[in-house]
Formats: structure tokens, C-alpha cells, sequence
């Protein structure tokens, strides 16, 4: 069953074209790498799909409702998480209070004046956090600033935070980039195990073709706003129409 | 205790004793002895630390946790004010539903004030609440002073005349403020051989109510709405995508630092029944902004240390002339003491803005965290010095409170 | 019609000086990306330099007079300033009378000096601190600047008089065609808003026409690229900051004989100059010019008994009721470019 459907989605910035006639869909529970060359409109649409960008015409469907108009912790409420290009964490609090905020926010919604709550004594929500820490390697860290963490520490700390809300769908970001490649493999090994010991969906926009194959089920490759193809990684490997548009012009 | 865990409590208990024995600690010196000048334990100075001090405390829940820079909350202080005199003018001259309405009023207007602000950041920010204090400042002052509507009395300030009607005021009580018949300006006297020490009701009135919102303060530095609140100050995109509106959150701290200004307001009011619109003037503002960052932002204790700090010295400073210069620079030679004193005449008597000014930009410049940070440096470098290990990871980790 | 056209002159001369300190808020902003809360103290600085120059020229040596008595029967003792003594009686009194035009080129190279050092002593050092901090490290600096001036003048206003030939009024109405008496205009305010105007043409003139301006305007709009073309972009900005403070302090000199300078005058401006740049759209610097004028004149009409008989004060907070609209329904103000400082 297809958890996420895009359906004729458009979206123009003035005179430029980003996005034509869109259509897509995630598989549930699956790995689905979305790839394209500079400019095709993979960032476009992952912000069309979080609530950043509204689409000019078409629809997103998230579990059979739709996405667009919500705002972005609406959308992550239905159960999407995203992960960012850079990782976004909260650099000044500490590795623990960053997991316990996605697990406070799940439990209590988008806002609630908890301000008689000491965190101290939330033993529930502080043992979550604590499971999440150790899954993520990350417990010896827990009171050190997010900011002075190492870029590949940071991605795990992201990765983490979102999965303590239980997403069904994870949106990945080019999680890889800039990375050194110890760092990306890690990142993949990482991947390889959310997916593996979850249920869990996986959505993904990526450059380094060592991540999308090492990774994806399904691939969708997107040229110059619109789906090219839309195949298993060993099909579009050898597909003519890839390599011409994409693999090629890196060859 | 309280639901603190155990070195808050004993924050909490320290401020409390420090509050609590103020008569005795701010006057060191005998009272006609020519140190007496750097006493600091009357009644009307000791009430300011205290009411700047809630004033700060609340102005640091906004600007410390959340990072949104306010320069007009001077307005909810002129509001609290204001309400609390008109109580005074309605009811009767009980400082109870006078402090309990300046807080209620200045929590809605912060409410208004809030909603619009806050739907822009940063500078944004910063400057509408500026353009919303002003523009109080100037109804204060003029719009809402005249013949027909006068809720201000504009120039002359807001004050209590014979002729209101007072409809609660007993036959019997006190014609000034005062607690179910105790009035805010008695004072006990204790002389102790040379020394003289003041206990003042509205000072320990003020001092029971600044513990009392200190400690919901530091409540809410260890809640998770406090978290949220640091949370909206490091990365709102975060904050938005995992499933939380950072808005209402942004605006209850908002209003919250409202409500403590409104109560410092009411708190200045029933220590002297007068408000006048120059309470609500960009300056004013400016002030509890120079209290926060000078004593430490963010940080539990600082925002009182900065305003007991920036009070005492301001008494202090414009009590010097060259006269007590001459007399402490006595020892030199006639020529350096009076080049010294020429030196030092600027920045004294009527020159405490100008020292106030100069300590505040080193304070930014060099010590962003204020006196708490500098006080901790302090500690690590004489624990450094003693012990002669290397324990400066503990001072970094460790967030400042 | 005639009182329509009297209003919108009577807030020409507060809005130049709006424009004008809007003007370098915005060149600041829009090259630094710097907050400066001091601007207003360098507008008081200038109108200073007017003070200083005034007392200079009025520095006088006294000569006992034996034969002439004062009323105690004491010979009369003389006072004649030095400037009297060097160039004759009457260019002496030429020059005391026209001290404040002559301030300006005596303050050209103060401003500048104040301005080089205030971004080399201090600003640099926040170009990478976050806003909060720009603002309030400039608003501790206004403060001790302006606290500086207060122990040196005093904080009573000090009269300093336009020279004699351009104070008075002219009766602008009959030269236009109205009325005898319909719009008379102080000749110096006159001069103030042309003052303004030939400054304003001046500095878009210097960026529109040199490579200078230039090379500042396209930094203004990208600065990376501009660093990344190997333009030494700091060097310039630092000498714009000098102009803006120039422009600032020119604004000052002159407005002297508008209003006697004090020391809060700055603090005064910069509020006012602050929700005017926000108006006009933080980084445009026709935007901080228009809505310059506009407030200017907005106050005026609100100043009027019409005006303030119907609603009382009206013209004490007009300008901020604009900003709050203004901010809340164009958050980019009336000219303001995307993306800068969207949030």
C-alpha cells in the first residue's frame, strides 16, 4: 500500500518551472531514493511535502489525507519526521535535552504550558530518551552541547530525535553531504539497521549514487522538475534514458 | 524541597537568607561613621533592589530563555503602575487587589502587545516593541490625560486625592498603602551600639513576594515549558518539525516577563502611591535590558545581581563628590591626588550613566554572560591555582546557572 | 489647498532629517549588516560641532575700555573676539554670525574621523555576533557618547542661532499664487530640507556613479560573491560608515537652528529614524529616504488642531501606529527587498 502519494503536483517561482506534473508514490515500509541532477526539483518537492512550500496544482497524501495547507508541525504530527541537509539540532542545549524534546513534543502535542512539570521527574519520558541515546551510541555524550559535537555525530543525533517520535515516514535530506566517507558509511550502516528493525518508511533525496544503491528499493529519478523513470535500482542502473540525463553526464 | 532538586534549593535558600537579613548586610557601617554613606539598608533602596530585581527576573524568562530582545517592557511596568493606584483611588489603599489588578492588567496588555509582536522576530522584534512602548509612553503622557477620559493625569502622574471614592476604605485604616492595616512605610529602628538597622514593611512585603516569583522562576528554567523556551532561542526550524508551535510559546513567556513587570509596577505603587508615564519610557526599558545582561543572562541568580548591582551603585556613585575624592586620595602627593581626582570627576555624582555605560559595553564586549560568568571564572581560576590541575571542561559543560 | 501645501512644508524639515539619519541607518545596515543603536548620538554629535564651533569663534579677549564707565562707575571692561581682532570688526561678525553653514566643513572631517574610528574600534569586532548584541553594544555606546557630551555642554539646550540673512520667513503663498500670509515659511527650514536634498543626491550620486558606490552596491546586495570576485570589501564598507556617520553629523550641524541641541537629541532621532527605516524597508536606501518624508509629513498633519481636537496626542504617536501597520501587513516595508532580514 502507498503511504505517500504525489499526485500532478506543480509549482512555478516566477518564470521558472521547478515542478511539472509530479507523480509518485512511497511504498510502505519501503526505501525509496528519489535522485536527479542540480536543479531537477528534489528540494522543491520534499518542501512541497513538509509543508513548507504549498504546490500551485495537484495533491499530497499522507495515509490518505491530505498534507497541503498544514503547517510543519502538523505534518510532523501525522507521522512524518525530516531530516535536514545540514543537521538541524538545538546547538545550544545539551545531547540529552535535544532527545527529550521530540519525545515531550510527541507525548504533549504542539504546545502545552508544562511549566509545573519538573524535567527531572519525568522518569517516562527521561527513560525514553535514555533507550534512544543508547541506540544512537550516543549515551556517554548526553550532557555535552550539541554544537560541540562532530558532524557525523550531529546526523546521528537528528536521526535519533526523529525516530523517538515513531515516524511512519522519514524524509532524508542528502544525509550524506559534506561528509567524510567513514562518516557516510556509518550513516548508511545506520540507515540500513532503521530500516531493517523498524516499521518504518523511508524516503530519501540523495546525490552520492554509493548511498541510493546501497540503500534504496525503489528509485525515482527526476529531470528538470519531472519523473523520468521509476524502477528498481537494477533496472535503472541500466536504463538508457538514466545514464543519458544523469548517470552519463557523471560518467 | 518544593520540587527543587538540591542545588537549586539551597540557590533558593541563599536568596532567601541574603533577602531576609538585607537590613543587617546592606549596613555594615555605624551610622555616623564617614563609611555610613556606603550603606545601603534604607528602607526606600532596599524596596528598589527587590522590585528591579522581580523586574529583571521576569525580563530574563523572555530575553535568557527565549532570546526575543524586548526594549518596551517598561510599558507593563507603567501599567501595573497605573492600575495599582487606581485600586488605590476605587477600593481603598490595601495593597492586595492593587498588586492582584496590576498584574491581571498587564497581563492582557501583553497579551495585545505580545500577539502583534511576535508575529515578527529579531530586530523586527525588538524595534515594535520599542514603537509599542513609545507610543504607551506618549497615551500615558498626553492622549489619555484630558478633561473628558483622564485615566493617566498625565504630567503630574496618577495619585490618589481626597475626594475619590474609596468605596472599601475603612474609617480607621491608614490613609497611605498598607497590608490589612499595616502600612508599608512603618519602619522598625534597631540600634545596636553604633550601628542602626531599618526594618521596613514594604521592603520585607517585596522581598517575601520577589522569593516567591524567584522560585516559580527557576520552576520554570527546570520545566519542560522551559526547555521549549530555550528551544524557540536555538532553532525554531527544529523546533517547528518535530511536531511543535513555537508561537504560543514564545507568547506565554512573553506575557509571563509582562506579568512580573506589571507586578514590579504595583510593587513601586503601594511603596509610593504615584505613577507618572515617565515609568513607561524607552529609558526605563533600556534599564531592566542593562540589569539582565550585566548580571547575567539566561542565568538563574543574575538578573537580581544585576539589579541590585546597578541600584546600589547608582545610589552610591551619585553620593560621591570631589570632596570624599579628596579625602580618600588624601595619602598622595598633592599634585597626583588632584590629577587623580580630575580623572575620576566624570565618572561620578551626576557621571554614573557614563560609568553605567562604559562597565555595560565591556560587559557585552568581554563578558557576554555578565557577573555570573565573570564570578565563575573567577572560581575556576582560583580552583585552578589551588588544586594547579586542569578542570576547565567542568566550567564549559556545565550550562551557567 | 494652501493649508494642505503648508503642512506638507512643515513636515519637510523633521522629515530631512528623518531621511537623512534613515539614510546611514540603512547604508550601515544594508553594507554591515550591523545594528547601530549610536546613530542617533552621531546626529547630536554633529549638531555639536555647530555648538563647538560657535563657542570657538566666540572666544573673546576683554580690554579695559578707561574711557568708558559701566554702570558702577568701573571703567568698562570690553570683550572682542579673537576672530573680530584677526579679520576686522566686520568679516569677524560675518563669520560668528554664519558659524553654523561654516560647521559643516568643520564637522566633514570630525564625522568622518568618529565614524573610521567607532567601525574600526568597535564594530568590527560584532560583525559576527548576532543581532542582539550589535544592539546592544551600539546602545551602550550611545549612551556613554552621549553622556560624554552632557558633562562637556551641560543638558540645557544651547541656542545656536542660523545666521542673519536666512532667519525670518518668506511668504512662500504669494509667490505661488495664493494669499498674502497663506504659507509663511521660516527661510531656514528652507534651507535645511535643500541642505537634505543636495546630501541625499550626493550620496545616491556617489553610488550610482563611481566604481566605488559601485562596488559598495553590489556588496549591499550579495556580499560573498562580491568578497569572492577578490574585493576588498571591508575597506570600503569601513569608509562607508564614515560617510554614513558624515551624513548624520551633517544632519545634526544644521538642525541647530531648528531646535537648540541637547544632549538627547540623538536618543530622540534614533527611535523615530528606527521605525522610519523599518517603514521604509530595512536595506532599501530609497525606501529609508521615502518614508523619511512621508512620516515627516504624516507628523505634521497629525500636529495640526484639527487634527488633535479630534483625537488629543495624535501626533505624539502617528508614526508609530504607521510602523506597527506597516510591519504587520508589509513586513518588508514600503521598498525593502527580499530577503533581507526576512524574519
Amino acid at each position: 500500500m502507498a503511504i505517500l502519494k504525489v499526485k500532478d503536483v506543480s509549482k512555478r517561482f516566477g518564470g521558472l518551472k521547478a515542478l511539472s506534473d509530479v507523480n509518485l508514490s512511497v511504498e510502505e515500509n519501503s526505501v525509496h531514493a528519489i535522485i536527479g541532477p542540480n536543479g531537477a526539483g528534489k528540494s522543491t518537492l520534499l518542501n512541497c511535502l513538509v509543508g513548507k512550500l504549498i504546490p500551485d496544482t495537484g495533491s499530497v497524501l499522507f495515509d490518505n489525507q491530505s498534507v497541503l495547507g498544514r503547517e510543519p508541525y502538523q505534518i510532523n504530527q501525522m507521522g512524518i519526521s525530516r531530516v535536514f541537509q545540514t543537521p538541524e539540532i538545538f546547538g545550544d542545549l545539551t545531547v540529552m535535552e535535544n532527545m527529550l524534546i521530540p519525545i515531550f513534543a510527541m507525548r504533549d502535542g504542539a504546545f502545552r504550558m508544562h511549566a509545573y512539570e519538573t524535567i527531572a521527574n519525568e522518569k517516562e519520558v527521561l527513560e525514553q530518551a535514555e533507550a534512544m541515546l543508547e541506540e544512537m551510541n550516543m549515551a556517554d555524550k548526553r550532557h555535552m552541547h550539541a554544537a560541540s559535537l562532530s558532524r557525523g555525530d550531529k546526523r546521528r543525533l537528528e536521526i535519533g530525535m526523529c525516530l523517538s517520535q515513531k515516524p511512519r515516514l522519514l524524509l532524508l535530506d542528502e544525509p550524506t553531504a559534506g561528509m567524510a566517507r567513514a562518516d557516510t558509511n556509518n550513516t548508511i550502516d545506520l540507515l540500513k539497521q532503521i530500516k531493517d528493525e523498524r516499521d518504518i518508511t523511508i524516503a530519501i533525496i540523495e546525490h552520492d549514487m554509493h548511498v541510493v544503491f546501497s540503500l534504496a528499493e525503489r528509485i525515482t529519478v527526476l529531470a528538470q522538475g519531472t519523473p523520468l523513470v521509476e524502477d528498481t535500482p537494477e533496472n535503472i542502473r541500466g536504463n538508457p534514458k538514466v545514464r543519458e540525463a544523469y548517470l552519463g553526464e557523471a560518467a | 524541597m518544593l520540587g527543587l532538586n538540591k542545588k537549586d534549593t539551597s540557590l533558593l535558600i541563599v536568596v532567601a537568607i541574603l533577602t531576609l537579613l538585607a537590613p543587617f548586610i546592606l549596613n555594615p557601617f555605624p551610622s555616623d561613621s564617614a563609611m555610613a554613606q556606603f550603606n545601603a539598608g534604607y528602607p526606600d533602596l532596599m524596596q528598589r533592589f527587590v522590585i528591579f530585581g522581580i523586574f529583571a527576573i521576569g525580563f530574563n524568562i523572555l530575553f535568557g530563555l527565549t532570546g526575543y530582545l524586548s526594549f518596551g517592557h517598561a510599558a507593563f511596568l507603567g501599567v501595573g503602575s497605573y492600575s495599582a493606584v487606581w485600586m488605590f483611588k476605587l477600593l481603598s489603599y490595601n495593597v492586595i487587589p492593587a498588586i492582584a489588578l496590576s498584574v491581571v492588567v498587564a497581563g492582557l496588555f501583553s497579551v495585545l502587545i505580545g500577539y502583534i509582536s511576535l508575529r515578527r522576530s529579531g530586530i523586527y522584534f525588538s524595534i515594535l516593541t520599542l514603537a509599542f512602548a513609545q507610543m504607551s509612553f506618549a497615551l500615558a503622557y498626553s492622549v489619555l490625560s484630558n478633561p473628558k477620559f483622564n485615566l493617566t493625569n498625565g504630567e503630574t502622574g496618577l495619585q490618589v486625592y481626597a475626594d475619590d471614592p474609596q468605596i472599601l476604605q475603612g474609617a480607621n485604616a491608614p490613609d497611605l498603602p498598607h497590608l490589612f492595616g499595616l502600612p508599608m512605610r512603618a519602619t522598625y529602628t534597631m540600634d545596636v551600639g553604633a550601628w542602626s538597622f531599618d526594618f521596613n514593611a514594604g521592603y520585607y512585603l517585596c522581598a517575601v513576594i520577589m522569593m516567591v516569583v524567584f522560585y516559580l522562576a527557576i520552576r520554570i528554567f527546570r520545566s519542560p515549558f522551559g526547555m521549549m523556551l530555550r528551544a524557540v532561542k536555538s532553532n525554531q526550524q527544529r523546533m517547528n518539525y518535530t511536531g511543535l508551535n513555537s508561537k504560543p510559546y514564545t507568547l506565554a513567556a512573553f506575557v509571563i516577563s509582562g506579568m512580573y513587570a506589571g507586578l514590579a509596577g504595583g510593587l513601586m505603587a503601594a511603596m509610593d502611591p504615584l505613577a507618572g508615564a515617565e515609568r513607561m519610557q524607552w529609558t526605563a526599558s533600556g534599564e531592566v535590558v542593562l540589569m539582565t545582561i550585566l548580571g547575567g543572562t539566561g542565568t538563574l541568580i543574575g538578573p537580581v545581581l544585576g539589579a541590585g548591582f546597578i541600584k546600589y551603585f547608582e545610589n552610591i556613585f551619585s553620593k560621591i563628590n570631589d570632596n570624599v575624592l579628596h579625602s580618600w586620595f588624601a595619602f598622595l602627593p598633592d599634585g597626583l591626588e588632584d590629577a587623580v581626582v580630575f580623572i575620576i570627576h566624570p565618572f561620578i555624582g551626576k557621571g554614573w550613566h557614563l560609568t553605567l555605560g562604559i562597565l555595560f559595553m565591556l560587559v557585552v564586549i568581554y563578558l557576554p554572560g555578565g557577573l555570573v560568568e565573570g564570578g565563575q571564572r573567577l572560581l575556576n581560576w582560583i580552583r585552578r591555582k589551588s588544586v594547579g590541575g586542569d578542570d576547565t571542561r567542568e566550567g564549559k559543560t556545565e550550562p551557567a546557572e | 489647498m494652501d493649508a494642505i501645501l503648508l503642512q506638507i512644508l512643515n513636515g519637510l524639515d523633521k522629515g530631512s532629517a528623518y531621511a537623512l539619519i534613515a539614510l546611514g541607518l540603512t547604508l550601515i545596515f544594508g553594507t554591515l549588516g550591523v545594528v547601530n543603536f549610536a546613530h542617533g548620538a552621531l546626529f547630536m554629535i554633529g549638531a555639536f560641532c555647530a555648538v563647538t564651533l560657535q563657542k570657538i569663534f566666540n572666544l573673546s579677549y576683554e580690554v579695559i575700555d578707561e574711557t568708558q564707565t559701566d554702570f558702577l562707575g568701573n571703567p568698562l571692561k570690553v570683550k572682542t573676539p579673537y576672530v573680530e581682532s584677526w579679520f576686522g570688526p566686520e568679516m569677524g561678525a560675518t563669520i560668528i554670525d554664519w558659524s553654523v553653514p561654516l560647521s559643516i566643513l568643520f564637522a566633514i572631517p570630525i564625522m568622518l574621523m568618529v565614524g573610521y574610528v567607532m567601525e574600526r574600534g568597535l564594530i568590527k569586532h560584532f560583525y559576527k555576533r548576532p543581532h542582539a548584541d550589535q544592539i546592544l553594544v551600539t546602545f551602550g555606546l550611545a549612551i556613554v557618547l552621549q553622556e560624554i557630551i552632557k558633562y562637556f555642554f551641560g543638558a540645557n539646550p544651547i541656542q545656536t542661532p542660523p545666521p542673519a540673512a536666512l532667519s525670518g520667513s518668506v511668504d512662500l503663498g504669494l509667490a505661488l499664487g495664493f494669499d498674502p500670509n497663506a504659507i509663511v515659511y521660516p527661510i531656514w527650514r528652507l534651507v535645511y530640507f535643500l541642505f537634505a536634498v543636495v546630501i541625499i543626491g550626493g550620496v545616491f550620486s556617489f553610488l550610482q556613479f563611481t566604481t566605488f558606490g559601485m562596488v559598495v552596491r553590489a556588496g549591499m546586495a550579495d556580499r560573498e560573491t562580491v568578497g569572492l570576485l577578490g574585493i576588498n570589501i571591508d575597506r570600503r564598507f569601513t569608509i562607508m560608515f564614515g560617510i554614513a556617520a558624515a551624513v548624520a553629523g551633517l544632519a545634526g550641524v544644521m538642525y541647530g537652528p531648528l531646535n537648540p541641541p541637547n544632549y538627547h537629541m540623538g536618543m530622540d532621532f534614533l527611535v523615530l529614524s528606527f521605525v522610519v527605516v523599518v517603514v521604509g524597508g530595512m536595506g532599501s536606501l530609497p525606501g529609508a529616504v521615502l518614508a523619511g518624508f512621508l512620516l515627516g509629513i504624516l507628523e505634521s498633519f497629525a500636529s495640526t488642531t484639527w487634527a488633535t481636537t479630534t483625537i488629543p496626542g495624535i501626533n505624539q504617536i502617528i508614526i508609530y501606529l504607521v510602523a506597527i501597520i506597516v510591519l504587520l501587513t508589509r513586513p518588508r516595508g514600503l521598498m525593502g527587498r527580499k530577503g533581507v532580514m526576512e524574519e
